[in-house]
């Protein structure tokens, strides 16, 4: 299994008067296809360590790779690209933009990527929310729909432009119990649809337990890394 | 549609009232710059039209740039002289023959040669000083409006053997004269002769209607006591505008002081040039005014759309992208704002050209002058465009520096 997204040494310190240390010597690899799950404590730097992962925040010391490339050197605009094609974040929040249909929100990634024409670039994203079980609530906006369908939905975006690594910050953490299952059956299920590598923060331990591998961090320092023998 | 534009214009719909008020400004200043540049346009070319109708548009007279020596001055090594009077002397121009051969060899237009002297034009017991022109005819009609300014006899009338005069009208009301009788025209020379008044004209301008009396050439140069002296050759271009170069051209052939229509005028259309300055400062006021509004408003969509911002950027949208979303939003108020106002401006250009003003004196109707040029509309819209696009470039430019961690962090 080759690396996808790595972190070599990372920390990360907020600047403030009194710096503020998100994580602190952080090693990660996440391989290709692999579910893992991140779980930890309220404030222990669990989304601090995502946006790193995600080439969103940049680590005040170390380095991370992206599919063997090293990131820090890179220009912002290089950054998105590689954000725009190989990465798909999933958010508590779903951020899907108000004026837009769900199906419109979900072409949006493709959109800018431009990698397949309009009508195509329709057809798969109808494809994908079909896949969802969206497929009754394409034309409805963000707010004519329920919070799981939401948080489907901006999985859905994430998959859009078929990037190999989908970052999820508690993605259910918002959701009752039966949308939660719902969605994280999605994600579970994501690796499927192509080798692709999905990194999930949850605090939901019985979600993080059902994962190919967990780990855990205290105080932004990973205190355990452990693969899920049941799945493996 | 574009991705970048369609977003930028969904923010921009998702705040109608406040985005037509912002667009109703634009809309205003275009349309009142386009509405005002109308009638200042109208208003000068009908002025630099009538202009170019009455006057000659260049006049070649015996005058020479630098005063002639006087005879005092030859005689006498002095700085400056008091008291003396000058030399009174019709010079005439010199060799009038040649020179006016030398001038119809290239100038684009007519010409007409004259001689013009000051007068008494007395009739009964009234005396009236005048300006005594003398001309060929036809060759005046070439260049002069005063073919149309008749309103008695014609002007072709003169063209006959003997004494025969055009009068102004309001100079035959003053010296009681009528069309037939004989008034008498002596020089400053001395010399009088009776002249049979053939015709009436009218051309509007008091100090003419009032003091010019026109005569055939040789009956000028009788009086004068001068055979063949002209000291007035006037040109009428068949463009108006290339009379600066003509005058300049004919100064150096001649050695005669050549004076365009526009040098003629230059207070006035110095004036124009200040009035039009002045309005295009109103109008840059205008569209700075409308410039403030659209700037507020996108900078209110910026601080609203901020989570977008983020996730837009967390999906790899790069901060150019975004800052492209915002100033199209200025741009897309600045154009829907110019294509209302150049239809506001061409409205209130209609109106404006519909009023009717009705004078005592006169018995037509008159309009506003004005003239609906392209180039107004492009310039309106155009500058109100480029202002609306850097009045969104500022906030645009605040809101793709943001970082997305920060808001995404904040709204989890
Ligand atoms: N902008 C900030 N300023 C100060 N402290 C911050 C800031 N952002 C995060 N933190 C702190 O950094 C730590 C890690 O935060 P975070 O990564 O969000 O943790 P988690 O996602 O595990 O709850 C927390 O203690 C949090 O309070
Ligand atoms: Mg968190």
């Amino acid at each position: 299994m080759t690396a996808l997204v790595e972190a070599r040494g990372v920390t990360r310190i907020l600047p403030e008067t009194v710096p503020v240390t998100l994580v602190e010597d952080i090693d990660l690899t996440v391989g290709h296809g692999e579910l893992v799950a991140i779980t930890g404590p309220s404030g222990s730097g669990k989304s601090s360590l995502l946006y790193l992962l995600g080439l969103l925040d940049t680590p005040t010391e170390g380095e991370v790779l992206f599919d063997g490339q090293p990131t820090h050197e890179l220009e912002k605009d290089a950054k998105s690209a590689i954000r725009l094609a190989g990465i798909g974040f999933v958010f508590q929040f779903h951020f899907l933009l108000p004026e837009f249909t769900v199906l419109g929100n979900v072409m949006i990634p493709m959109r800018r990527l431009g990698r397949w024409p309009r009508t195509e670039a329709e057809q798969r994203a109808a494809a994908i929310l079909e896949s969802l079980g969206l497929g009754d609530h394409m034309h409805k906006r963000p707010d004519q729909i329920s919070g799981g369908q939401r948080q489907r939905v901006a999985v859905a975006r994430a998959l859009a432009n078929d990037p190999p690594l989908i970052l999820a910050d508690e993605p259910t953490g918002s959701l009752d119990s039966h949308a939660s299952e719902q969605v994280f059956q999605i994600l579970r299920e994501v690796p499927a649809r192509g080798d692709k590598s999905i990194v999930a923060v949850t605090h939901d331990l019985d979600i993080a337990n059902r994962m190919d591998r967990r780990v855990h961090l205290v105080d932004g320092r990973i205190v355990l890394d452990e693969q899920m023998h049941a799945n493996v | 549609m574009h991705l970048l534009v369609d977003i930028a214009y969904t923010h921009i719909h998702g705040r109608g009232r406040q985005t037509l008020v912002s667009i109703a400004g634009v809309t205003l200043g275009v349309g009142f710059a386009i509405g005002m540049a109308a009638l200042m346009q109208g208003s000068q070319d009908e002025f630099v039209g009538t202009l170019i109708d009455a006057m000659p548009h260049v006049q070649v007279t015996d005058e020479q740039r630098t005063p002639p020596v006087q005879p005092a001055a030859r005689a006498f090594d002095a700085v400056a002289f008091r008291g003396l009077r000058p030399e009174d002397d019709i010079r005439g121009i010199l060799n009038p023959v040649a020179a006016v051969a030398r001038l119809r060899g290239w100038v684009p237009g007519s010409l007409s040669i004259g001689l013009s002297l000051q007068g008494v034009a007395r009739y009964g017991g009234t005396e009236r000083a005048v300006q005594i022109m003398g001309v060929e005819p036809r060759d005046a009609l070439k260049v002069s409006a005063i073919g149309e300014d008749m309103v008695e006899g014609r002007f072709e009338e003169l063209d006959a053997a003997g004494f025969l005069a055009i009068i102004g009208d309001r100079l035959a009301k003053r010296l009681s004269v009528t069309l037939g009788d004989s008034l008498r025209l002596t020089t400053a020379t001395g010399l009088a002769r009776q002249f049979k008044v053939v015709g009436l004209f009218h051309s509007g301008v008091v100090a003419t209607d009032e003091g010019l009396v026109y005569v055939r050439l040789k009956a000028a140069q009788v009086l004068a006591g001068r055979q063949n002296a002209i000291n007035d050759i006037r040109i009428r271009l068949r463009d108006p505008n290339a009379a600066r170069l003509v005058a300049a051209r004919a100064e150096e052939m001649l050695g005669y002081k050549s004076v365009s229509w526009q040098e003629a005028n230059e207070d006035l259309l110095e004036a124009f040039q200040i009035r039009n300055t002045i309005m295009y400062t109103v109008v840059g006021a205008i569209l700075v005014v409308a410039g403030f509004g659209i700037f507020n408003i996108v900078s209110i969509i910026t601080h609203e759309k901020a989570r977008d911002i983020a996730i837009l950027k967390s999906l790899g949208f790069r901060e150019a992208d975004i800052r492209s979303i915002f100033l199209a939003e200025g741009a897309l108020m600045g154009l829907a704002g110019s294509l209302f106002g150049a239809a506001l401006g061409y409205g209130l250009t209609s109106i404006m050209a519909s009023i009717e003003f009705e004078f005592e004196q006169q018995t037509e109707v008159t309009h506003l002058p004005v003239t609906y040029n392209w180039v107004h509309y492009t310039i309106a819209s155009g500058l109100a465009v480029a202002a609306a696009t850097i009045a969104g470039y500022l906030p645009a430019r605040k809101a793709s520096e943001g970082n997305p961690v920060d808001i995404i962090r904040g709204a989890t």
